[in-house]
């Protein structure tokens, strides 16, 4: 059962078109990273997905409802933390978070005072006088406190120092255990790496990767490091190769994950001192599809 | 000095972003005045004319109080007289505004921040601030001189006249740098300068408003001052060492304020708000009222003062027809003699409306302010429908002008009526014909709201659509614009208030205002939000 599913998505702003077919399903209890550089659609696709902004095509479905038609009462059953987050100058952080959790049908007192305690944040001040991290701190608190089943995270620790960034995944973790689903939309890779279930990478308005990490992993390139008592120049002739640095006796190279095993038994013959081979990290994914776009192929 | 560093390239950022804004403020702070002296000289060519005017004039403490003493009866004397100390007030006005708009909305939106981390000195903000708005100052009182004696007044009468309101500008330019020390919010600051500005104006009026007895406190009011400056009147040069004196104090303590206080942070250390939400911050309309309600409250006090200064004035009106027996036979032709004060008030209550239109469409573009502010869109993704969103604070754009109207025609009745001795009668007249003007309020709270719905972009088209309806209305007359151009105006088409009202463009222009309305709603309903 899907939490939220999202295909073939159009939007076109005058000239710009901010998303281009994009494709996204997410289940219905996992974390699920929505990855993509700065202007990629991230933002535009939750818009959709909250009914704020209609699609030219595609088709969107979030809790098995219309999110345009069906707004209001699908929204009672998410909580949402926008990417860019202003405060009314004049409403405390407290009035926030209450004022929220009660437009959404009603907030749990007791967890709204845990996480005040947990993010340190005073509920006191006005809305002008928070930095950003804390207004960053006000959302948080203000979607986690509320009983709902889907969360809509758009860059959530952005502005938060290393302590508080670890105090929000350990709340996302706990959510996860209570069968929440969670939509977090980051480019932090770090924190996608440690927290989501299945990551989709998403560039220019498409999805171009989709599912878990180790699958993703599975469908690109290992990185390898080896010392070697001959000259490791054979290696290089291995279909799979690539990016082949020598120095002496060193190499290290990256090869397709499926042509692995040739790798190894081409390493084999000339006397292997050390081996080290790692998996691609995020970044590595991540850079690797942001990097194309770059240089025009 | 190194708190000075670069003052100079301060300067020339805020007279690069002020291009436009202070270029109104000073064409219309001179302007003003001139234009006055063009109409003196056609009304009143001759000395007999002006002496009578005088007479009446003398007769009415409602008008001195109002406008101030006239002290000659000369076409100088008589132009400070009737546009000075008004016009000395927007000189307050702008000088409060400038200075905060430059200093404590700078630091509040983090944009001093910016400029702090290059090489600025700790005081240059303010230096600059205060060079461009006493500057303005001083540019107002030059062109102000110029023009007056090029219109034929002598000299010496004004360059007092323009001294006088550069004397103005550099005080209120102190208190506005004293303001924007105070608090961290600009709005606050902003408050606190207004409102000092408005006692000021008050003080001169309650010491103008009855003669000799009283005139010590006039003194007291830095606005007061401009009629004890006597332009055209045997001026009395000290009183400009007043004005100079208390801006050095106030300049002085505002920069003794600004070197103890952290960048950003107010003398005032501000107040912590309540941890949890009261039981009424539980819906849009509940989140609208505290967005709104300092404003409800600030309008309606203000206009109801306006009403009781109109309301005041009322009875003078009556006194100046009677020594004017030509002016009586005009208004008297227009609808006879209790028509007389119906006409005066249709007029008050015509002008009162537009103040009134103008609340209205800040009201609901409070909706493209939240939209703005990224706020609308956190809001709707909670289960709060689109419509309610847009009604929470619509409906302040429909209401509270009628709660404004109401308050401002009661009291401006009520203060003629005890000057005449009829409080309840005059109250309800007043009160009726400022709840004419109603529809005519309501479409261009259609017309925002439509704007809004339908062409988000476009709001600011709303205060075009304004300033088209005062000058249509204030101007079109006396300019003889073609009758079809006037009827554009929906305040053209309110009835004045007498016994037999014709209804029937009320009801059309309530239909009119639904219609908008309606589009708007619906507009907004289908729209892209953010």
């Amino acid at each position: 059962m899907s939490a939220i599913s999202v295909s073939g998505l159009v939007k076109n702003f005058g000239q710009v078109r901010a998303l281009d077919g994009l494709d996204l399903e997410v289940a219905t209890g996992e974390v699920h990273g929505f990855l993509g550089p700065n202007g990629s659609g991230k933002t535009t696709t939750i818009r959709v997905l909250l009914g704020l902004i209609r699609q030219d095509a595609g088709a969107a479905t979030l809790l098995e409802g219309d999110p345009w038609s069906e707004a209001t009462e699908l929204h009672r059953r998410l909580a949402y933390v926008p990417g860019d987050v202003t405060l009314w100058p004049n409403l405390t952080g407290g009035e926030v978070i209450d004022l929220l959790g009660r437009l959404r049908g009603g907030l749990d007192k007791s967890k709204k005072e845990k996480l005040l305690e947990r993010f340190d944040l005073d509920p006191t001040k006005k809305g002008r006088t928070y930095s950003k991290g804390n207004r960053q701190k006000v959302a948080l608190v203000a979607a986690l406190s509320s009983d709902v089943e889907l969360l809509v995270l758009d860059e959530p620790t952005a502005g938060l120092d290393p302590l508080m960034e670890a105090q929000f995944r350990a709340c996302i973790e706990e959510d996860r255990n209570n069968g929440r689903t969670v939509l977090l939309a980051s480019h932090i890779l770090a924190e996608v790496e440690a927290l989501c279930d299945r990551v989709s990478i998403i560039r220019k308005g498409k999805t171009v990767e989709s599912g878990t990490l180790s699958e993703l992993r599975h469908l690109t390139r290992t990185t390898i490091s080896a010392e070697l008592s001959s000259d490791p120049a054979p290696v290089a002739s291995v279909p799979g190769v690539h990016d082949l640095r020598l120095h002496d006796h060193k190499v290290d190279f990256e090869v397709d994950s499926d042509r692995l095993d040739e790798v190894v038994r081409a390493l084999a013959p000339l006397g292997v001192r050390s081996l080290v081979s790692h998996p691609p990290t995020l970044e590595e994914l991540f850079l690797r599809h942001y990097e194309d776009e770059e240089s025009p192929a | 000095m190194t708190t000075l560093a670069g003052t100079g390239k301060l300067i020339r950022l805020i007279l690069r972003r002020e291009r436009v804004r202070l270029s109104i403020w000073v064409a219309v702070l001179v302007v003003v005045p001139v234009f006055t002296a063009t109409a003196f000289i056609d009304l009143y060519p001759d000395q007999a004319s002006r002496e009578a005017l005088v007479a009446t004039v003398a007769s009415s403490p409602a008008l001195t109080a109002l406008l101030g003493p006239l002290y000659d009866s000369s076409i100088g004397g008589l132009t400070a007289w009737r546009a000075g100390t008004l016009g000395a007030f927007f000189v307050a006005l702008m000088a409060i505004l400038t200075m905060i708009r430059h200093t404590r909305e700078e630091e509040e939106t983090g944009r001093r921040e910016l400029l702090g981390a290059t090489v600025v000195g700790r005081h240059a903000p303010l230096m600059a601030a205060l060079t461009v708005t006493i500057g303005a100052g001083v540019l107002v009182a030059a062109l102000l001189m110029a023009g007056l004696a090029g219109v034929g007044l002598p000299l010496t009468g004004s360059l007092a006249y323009g001294l006088g309101y550069a004397g103005v500008a550099a005080v209120f330019a102190g208190v506005g740098a004293v303001a924007a020390q105070l608090t961290e919010a600009s709005s606050t600051a902003r408050g606190i300068g207004v409102g000092i500005a408005g006692v000021a104006f008050l003080l001169r009026m309650a010491g103008d408003s009855s003669g000799e007895a009283t005139e010590w406190v006039a003194w007291l009011s830095p606005i007061g001052w401009f009629s004890r400056l006597r332009p055209f009147a045997d001026e009395q040069w000290w009183v400009l060492l007043l004005w100079l004196g208390l801006s050095a104090v106030l300049v002085t303590t505002a920069a003794l304020v600004a070197s103890r206080r952290d960048v950003g942070a107010g003398a005032l250390p501000p107040r912590p708000g309540p941890a949890d939400a009261a039981p009424g911050l539980s819906s849009p309309l509940g989140l609208a009222w505290r967005l709104h309600r300092g404003s409800v409250m600030g309008w309606t006090v203000g206009l109801a003062v306006l009403g009781a200064v109109y309301g005041a004035a009322g009875d003078s009106i009556q006194g100046m027809l009677e020594g004017n027996p030509q002016l009586q036979e005009i208004f008297e032709q227009m609808g006879g003699a209790q028509g007389l004060t119906d006409t005066f008030f249709s007029a008050v209550v015509g002008i009162i409306a537009l103040i009134t239109a103008a609340y209205a469409i800040r009201a609901v573009l409070r909706l493209d302010v939240e939209e703005e502010a990224m706020r609308a869109e956190w809001v709707l993704a909670t289960a709060t429908p689109r419509f309610r969103f847009a009604a929470s604070h619509l409906i302040f754009g429909l209401a509270v002008p009628v709660l404004i109207l109401a308050v401002a025609g009661l009291v401006a009745g009520a203060t003629y009526g005890a000057i005449v001795g009829d409080v309840g009668g005059q109250a309800l007249r007043v009160l009726g014909a400022a709840m004419l003007q109603l529809p005519a309020v309501w479409i261009l709270t259609g017309t925002a709201m439509a704007l809004y719905g339908l062409a988000p972009k476009r709001v600011s088209l709303s205060w075009g659509v304004l300033v088209a309806c005062l000058i249509l209305g204030q101007l079109g007359q006396i300019l003889r614009f073609p009758q079809w151009s006037l009827n554009l105006s929906p305040f053209t088409h309110i009835p004045v208030f007498g016994d037999d009202i014709d209804v029937l463009p009320l009801v059309v222009l309530i239909i009119v205002a639904g219609g908008l309305i309606s589009a708007g709603l619906i507009g907004f309903r289908r729209r892209d939000v953010g």
